[in-house]
């Protein structure tokens, strides 16, 4: 069970709490509390949801505990009718060697998904960083399918804007050059 | 951009993910065929995908695995 799940349940902790050690300590509160439940689990969902929904609740928990907030509210813009409007439009696919070689790219990476909302960043871990399907993440997070499929669009456009700051080529001079140095 | 890159920006991902029907899917490419400014939005949005994909994941650190498992032999063997 350790092996197979803890590296999502991991990962679901330190995106939410974006700090390790937090990460490692809901890790253990999960699995402590899944051993201590494990004859209450009756297998109507697979033992794989019932532990990341454990793990989301211990650090939801969590974060409503801390009095400020970490998250901050880097959505792309909306529209009236509620659609998101991209800001930036230049395309920076061609990612130079230096960048996917280095350490740099994760660092700007962990750094731009920190920047989502809490809400959106479960979604996009659980969807995109760890590969569940659409119905496993909405039965974790409690969410109806419709509204996984309108957070992880809404997370990927927030992130897609965070990382053409970074990544395009007009990006990489003057001031961004310096927040493009400490990413790293 | 124009009400056409609106829809075409809110059908993205489900485009990406394969989930779009056919004619929508035509539609879109039909759109992005003759908009730069949507192309580079799916080419980027893609990309960015595809980065989370094969560097966004974390190892849960050896150290911290070796914890894990000392708490929780202490738990069963209680
Ligand atoms: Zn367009």
């Amino acid at each position: 069970m350790v092996e197979r799940h803890s590296g999502t349940v991991y990962n679901l902790a330190l995106r939410l709490m974006n700090n390790p050690q937090e990460a490692e300590e809901v890790l253990q509160e999960t699995f402590i509390s899944a051993y201590r439940a494990l004859d209450r689990f009756e297998g109507r969902s697979k033992l794989g949801t019932w532990l990341y929904r454990i793990a989301y609740n211990a650090a939801l928990m969590r974060l409503r505990k801390r009095r400020v907030p970490t998250s901050s509210i880097d959505e792309p813009l909306l529209t009236e009718d509620g659609e998101a409007m991209p800001r930036q439009l230049v395309d920076w696919t061609s990612l130079p060697d230096e960048i996917l070689l280095s350490g740099e790219l994760r660092g700007v990476l962990d750094e731009a998904v920190a920047k989502l909302s809490e809400t959106l960043r479960g979604v996009f871990v659980l969807r995109d960083i760890e590969g569940l399907s659409t119905a496993e993440t909405a039965a974790i997070l409690d969410l109806t399918e419709a509204n996984v499929k309108v957070r992880l669009h809404r997370a990927r456009l927030a992130l897609r804007e965070q990382l053409t700051t970074y990544f395009a080529p007009t990006g990489r001079v003057g001031a961004r050059g310096g927040a493009y140095v400490r990413a790293v | 951009m124009s009400v056409l890159c609106r829809e075409t920006l809110g059908m993205l991902s489900e485009y990406l993910d394969g989930e779009l029907d056919e004619q929508l899917c035509a539609e879109l490419e039909r759109h992005m065929a003759e908009c730069g400014d949507c192309r580079v939005v799916v080419d980027t949005l893609r990309k960015t995908v595809a980065l989370y994909h094969t560097h966004g994941h974390r190892d849960v650190p050896a150290d911290a695995k070796a914890r894990l498992y000392a708490v929780l032999s202490l738990e069963t063997g209680s």
